[in-house]
């Protein structure tokens, strides 16, 4: 696998160098692109001075798509690297954030949040979003290691059903009973990077830096889990710490991504399966990958939502769970899903 | 084990009769099945008694039984057996029935606990098509109710095609499932965005489930398609537990494993679907009935009819707790998917063996 690995190492690299190009791309095609058309030169202006020159592209620009565009970016990594790592530790091809309870967990703080504390805007609730991820992952680690054997895959994957289930119904019995919740909350369930201003991506980013480097590093101890415990054990890795770290980087990124945008579904669980099918087994490039494959699949989404139904525009989230699914069936159909 | 041999050959042969022991256990099992089936029945009974007596006017046993069997005229009392609490009772045992033996059947066929209709595209497909319906053409309850019977047999028809490839198997047919529910999730999400607040709230409303808002012809349609498709689905059972030792074992044994798959499929699709277009998808109960009822029967082998009593038994009980012992009256889907988690977090911590299942 080494000598295999170091000898495609050339070609993977200039394939990475190739997808970061093409973020960068896409950023500028969601700086540009949207329900209301900006001049390339205009954005550019607006960008170099960072003066909206008192003009409505201008400030367009600055207030709405450069933080758009950022939580585009960083959130797309974030979500790609946390499936990645999320897939790796549990060792199961469908872990995904959405399955292990932090979009239930984040769901039902910010419905609190609104419903009992007076919070009314996304500024304020990502705190709560964060929280109640952090939680959701704790209470979902807790019951998966109950028993001898640990936190097995399958137990984390049942925990995180069981989980979401408590918490979502909590959440639909408050959404039943206060109408103002429900107006707010289902705005932020679909999963949108629209509106996010300034203080969301300030808020989140330092968290989600964090959690990025921190993914990063994990390439060679998700290599060696990826061999079985009792392998690993053998390189020298402790089993147990191991699981807990990787699963508290999960959740810092899942967490600070949710809470930002809401849960955005599919980019956690796709990603991770395209960056192996272009790399193989080998974590320390899948990581890589994942952080360059999540901004292309998350900018894409997000800017043919705005086009498609201008003057108004498709949720993100929405979007991706309907064209992701098929695609996600499409990857079960020819059979490439269960190799891990 | 027994003593008592009636095969000669065998006690020539100085050993103790391996066939009268197997079939003293087959007795013993069957003694037990029917023993919990009939204990089911009397609970699931039972709650329904409770449901029409108790409420913010307590009525008699008497009182309800002369009401029930109209032996006695009181229009006061008829009003709220006959109009408000019988057709809770019996929307809530049907749909509950409906829902344990559909989700068993699902269960037992994925050989996957996880294979649940809530989990598969069932539930969800007849979810877009209701709120569809309730948010774009303010559709009536009637309405709702046949889209999202189409919805789910639509839904359930998709993920068959969609899986389907030599045959059909668990792992698969439950991504494709896992899929397929995520996309109608992504439009149900939408729809909600683009409704206004009204529309929004009643499909919230339906999206959580509650019986007892059927009106009388969904009930006797429900009824009715118990009645037909319960006695089918037992029948079934043998070739349930022949799809149980695996595909090649099945095909081997003489089975016609696929077409078995198919019927067994649509029936609990059906069951499902018209459980679902009555009160909604019920969180949970599909879930859990199957493998209850299989801890109560022990080795017995699990049937569709213990676990559609568990599931009878459960959603007349969860409804009890969300119209009764909760400060405001909830739909009775927010009680099953409480009730669900605990359930399932149990399952983790006392079966360890189940880990490699997957």
């Amino acid at each position: 696998m080494s000598t295999d690995s170091a000898r495609r190492a050339p070609l993977l690299g200039a394939g990475l160098a190739g997808l970061l190009v093409l973020v960068v791309v896409l950023a500028f095609l969601s700086l540009t692109q949207g329900s209301r058309d900006i001049a390339f030169g205009d954005a550019m202006h607006a960008l170099l001075t960072l003066q909206s020159g008192d003009t409505m592209d201008g400030t367009v620009t600055l207030e709405l798509r450069v933080p758009r565009t950022i939580l585009g970016v960083v959130v797309g990594a974030a979500l790609g690297l946390s499936g990645a790592v999320l897939q790796g530790v549990t060792r199961n091809p469908l872990a995904d954030p959405g399955i292990m309870g932090i979009n239930a967990g984040a769901a039902l703080f910010v419905v609190v949040a609104i419903a009992w504390l007076g919070i009314t805007d996304v500024q304020g609730y990502v705190w709560f979003g964060m929280a109640g991820a952090l939680v959701a992952t704790v209470i979902v680690y807790t019951i998966a290691s109950l028993g001898r054997e640990g936190a097995t895959p399958v137990k984390l994957a049942l925990a995180g059903v069981a989980v979401t289930a408590g918490f979502g119904s909590v959440t639909s019995a408050v959404m039943v009973t206060r109408t103002d919740v429900l107006d707010q909350i289902r705005f932020w369930q679909v999963g949108s990077l629209a509106g996010r201003y300034e203080p969301v991506v300030l808020g989140v980013a330092p968290f989600l830096a964090v959690g990025i480097i921190a993914a990063l590093a994990c390439g060679r101890t998700l290599n060696g889990l990826a061999l079985g415990e009792d392998s690993a054990r053998g390189l020298g890795i402790d089993v147990r710490r191991a699981r807990w770290a990787t699963f508290a980087v999960v959740t810092l990124l899942a967490g600070a991504s949710t809470a930002a945008c809401g849960p955005i579904v599919f980019v956690g669980l796709v990603i991770p399966h395209l960056a192996r099918f272009v790399c193989g087994p080998d974590y320390r490039w899948i990581l890589p990958y994942s952080l360059a494959l999540g901004p292309v699949v998350l900018l894409l989404a997000d800017v043919v939502g705005r086009v498609v139904a201008r003057p108004g525009e498709v949720q993100v989230g929405v979007l991706l769970c309907v064209l992701g699914a098929p695609a996600f069936i499409a990857v079960v159909r020819w059979g490439r899903l269960a190799e891990l | 084990m027994s003593a008592r041999t009636d095969t000669p050959a065998r006690q020539q042969a100085g050993q103790p009769s391996t066939l009268d022991a197997l079939r003293a256990v087959r007795r013993s099992r069957w003694r037990r099945g029917l023993l919990v089936t009939a204990a089911l029945g009397l609970l699931a009974l039972g709650l329904c008694v409770v449901t029409l007596v108790v409420g913010s006017f307590r009525l008699s046993l008497a009182e309800v039984f002369g009401s029930v069997t109209h032996l006695v005229d009181d229009p006061a009392v008829d009003f709220i057996v006959r109009e408000l609490r019988l057709p809770v009772a019996v929307s809530a045992l049907c749909v509950g029935a409906a829902l344990g033996a559909s989700g068993t059947i699902f269960q037992q066929l994925l050989r996957n606990p996880l294979a649940s209709p809530d989990f598969v595209g069932v539930s969800a497909g007849a979810s877009v098509a209701a709120v569809a319906g309730i948010v774009l053409f303010n559709a009536s309850s009637l309405t709702t109710c046949l889209l999202a019977l189409g919805g789910a047999v639509a839904g359930s028809l998709l993920m068959y095609v969609l899986a389907w490839r030599d045959g059909v198997s668990g792992y698969r047919f439950i991504l494709i499932g896992i899929g397929v529910a995520a996309t109608f999730e992504g439009i149900t999400g939408y729809l909600l965005t683009r409704a206004t607040v009204f529309d929004a709230r009643e499909a919230i409303h339906w999206l959580t489930g509650t019986v007892g808002r059927a009106d009388d012809a969904q009930q006797y349609t429900l009824a009715a398609a118990l009645v037909v498709l319960l006695p089918v689905a037992v029948a079934l059972q043998r070739q349930l537990r022949l799809l149980e030792l695996g595909d090649d074992t099945a095909r081997g044994l003489g089975g016609r494993t696929e077409l078995a798959k198919v019927g067994l499929i649509a029936l609990a699709v059906l069951l499902i679907a018209l459980a679902t277009a009555a009160a909604g998808p019920i969180a949970f109960v599909a879930l859990v009935a199957g493998p209850l009822a299989q801890r109560l029967l022990g080795p017995a082998a699990g049937g569709v009819l213990p676990a559609a009593l568990v599931g009878a038994a459960l959603l007349l009980g969860a409804d009890l707790v969300a119209t009764q012992l909760l400060p405001v009256a909830l739909p009775t889907g927010v009680v099953t998917g409480a009730l669900g988690a605990p359930y399932l977090v149990w399952l983790l911590a006392t079966a360890n063996r189940e880990g490699q299942g997957g």
